[in-house]
């Protein structure tokens, strides 16, 4: 996607790229699936953003290193064998590490072998881009993903739960908004964010137009088209 | 998603070259696969193992000490290091005088077994505690097995004659073997009662043959 941006490929930009321009949950929408399932506590979300953090950067750097090895008809199968390979390798880990997580994330951690945040990185990103850039990119759409789980899972546990990384914040007399720890709240919130985050960028869009002295041509409707 | 445009192979790879590079990648990730799951092998079995133990004087009150039984021979006898998964324990106190018994048992659940523990006094025939050991239960409905207070709490003292019964929340008529089901999660609630039914069945009659003067605190 960044072949849309003009921005010269750097090792800072492919990684600042990840986090906030191109964040995979708030820009691509990708990777749902534990984004809505395992946020209904900070801590578990920080769980699930190590373990794809873990798995994205070791494939990605796999993938660059290997990517004029394995030949183009059976990339997708490699890709997923290697992604396959990591995921169960930090399942084992913190199966060993943090049971009382593992136990809390369940069947969500071995899922990640088919979140598509992983797959799509690998085939847009790492199969053609040096291990430096590859690298880069990695961290920033990691990263960007496991902030983006945190600032979720942080917002549904205070409403949800009344704490936060298991600290009670308000005390007894608090009642929890338990419709924030069900599926219901992660839609909501997700809504929301999303929401805060387009904001945002169309005031910045709207902003960097009239700085431009084209105010009115470039409004919202000319930034579309994601 | 064009990144840098890929520079065409002129050639197609032979067939052999496909089939070797997916059993290249296949053997490497066995390879790194066996080596993680004997890493963490022993670790995980002591986790669990230090997991049950806290169970067990959570489920049985005054527990100090525990002994792993084995059903061998008509009898429940002290289990040895070769018997891998003991389903009873039987708990001691301070001065090691026997508690109660800890019975480990599993049972299908809503989307995957449920495996539980709960403690069993059999002077008694009441039920003094129960914890989920694993389960994959849906957070936020059946996973209020063992996150809800109120349900887990009614297995603190709880009758299993004739035998443990499950009814609705305020429907019930007030017996010791009663047990409110979780709104929202009545399969969950169900599968619970009916895992522990079934273990009562086998291990009830079963708890009065352990030989007190072979089984000792350790």
């Amino acid at each position: 996607m960044s072949a849309l941006g003009k921005d010269p490929a750097t090792f800072y930009n492919e990684f600042v790229k990840g986090i906030w321009k191109e964040n995979p949950i708030f820009v691509q929408v990708l990777g749902m699936c534990p984004m809505l399932a395992v946020t209904n506590s900070a801590i578990n979300a920080v769980a699930m953003g190590g373990a794809t953090f873990f798995v994205l950067v070791g494939s990605s750097l796999l993938v660059s290193l290997l990517r004029k090895a394995i030949p183009k008809q059976v990339r997708i199968t490699t890709y997923i064998i290697i992604i396959a390979t990591f995921v169960t390798v930090a399942d084992f880990t913190l199966q060993a590490l943090a049971p009382a997580v593992h136990k809390e994330l369940g069947a969500f951690i071995a899922l990640i072998v088919v979140n598509c945040l992983i797959l799509g990185r690998q085939e847009a990103f790492a199969s053609k881009a040096p291990l430096r850039l590859a690298l880069a990119d990695a961290v920033g759409m990691a990263g960007g993903f496991a902030l983006a789980l945190l600032s979720l899972g942080s917002v549904r546990e205070v409403l949800g739960s009344g704490s936060l990384f298991g600290f009670s914040l308000f005390g007894p007399r608090f009642e929890p908004w338990v419709v924030m720890i069900l599926p219901p709240g992660g839609f909501i919130m997700l809504g929301l964010l999303l929401l805060v985050f387009g904001w945002a960028k169309e005031r910045r869009a709207r902003r960097a137009a009239v700085e431009l002295g084209e105010a009115g041509a470039g409004g919202p409707a000319g930034r579309g088209g994601r | 998603m064009s990144e840098a445009p890929n520079t065409q192979e002129p050639k197609e790879p032979s067939g052999a070259r496909l089939a070797l590079t997916l059993a290249f990648a296949g053997l490497i990730s066995g390879v790194a696969l066996v080596f993680t799951y004997e890493l963490t092998k022993p670790v995980i079995a002591r986790n669990r193992e230090a997991a049950l133990r806290a169970a067990v004087g959570r489920v049985v009150p005054g527990a100090k000490s525990m002994r792993k039984l084995v059903w061998r021979d008509g009898a429940l006898q002290p289990a040895s290091a070769a018997d891998k998964d003991a389903a009873v324990l039987i708990a001691f106190d301070a001065r090691g005088a026997a508690v109660g018994f800890a019975i480990v048992t599993e049972g299908p659940g809503f989307q995957d077994t449920i495996r539980l523990i709960y403690g069993f006094d059999a002077s008694t025939n009441t039920i003094t505690g129960m914890e989920v050991l694993e389960s994959r239960e849906t957070p936020g409905l059946g996973d209020k097995i063992y996150k809800d207070p109120d349900f887990v709490k009614q297995f603190k003292k709880l009758s299993v004659q004739p035998s443990v019964k499950l009814v609705k929340k305020g429907k019930g008529s007030g017996t010791a073997n009663e047990v409110d089901a979780i709104t929202g999660a009545t399969i969950s609630s169900k599968a619970v009662i009916k895992i522990i039914n079934t273990a009562d069945k086998t291990w009830r009659s079963r708890l009065g043959t352990v030989d007190r003067n072979k089984v000792r605190a350790p």
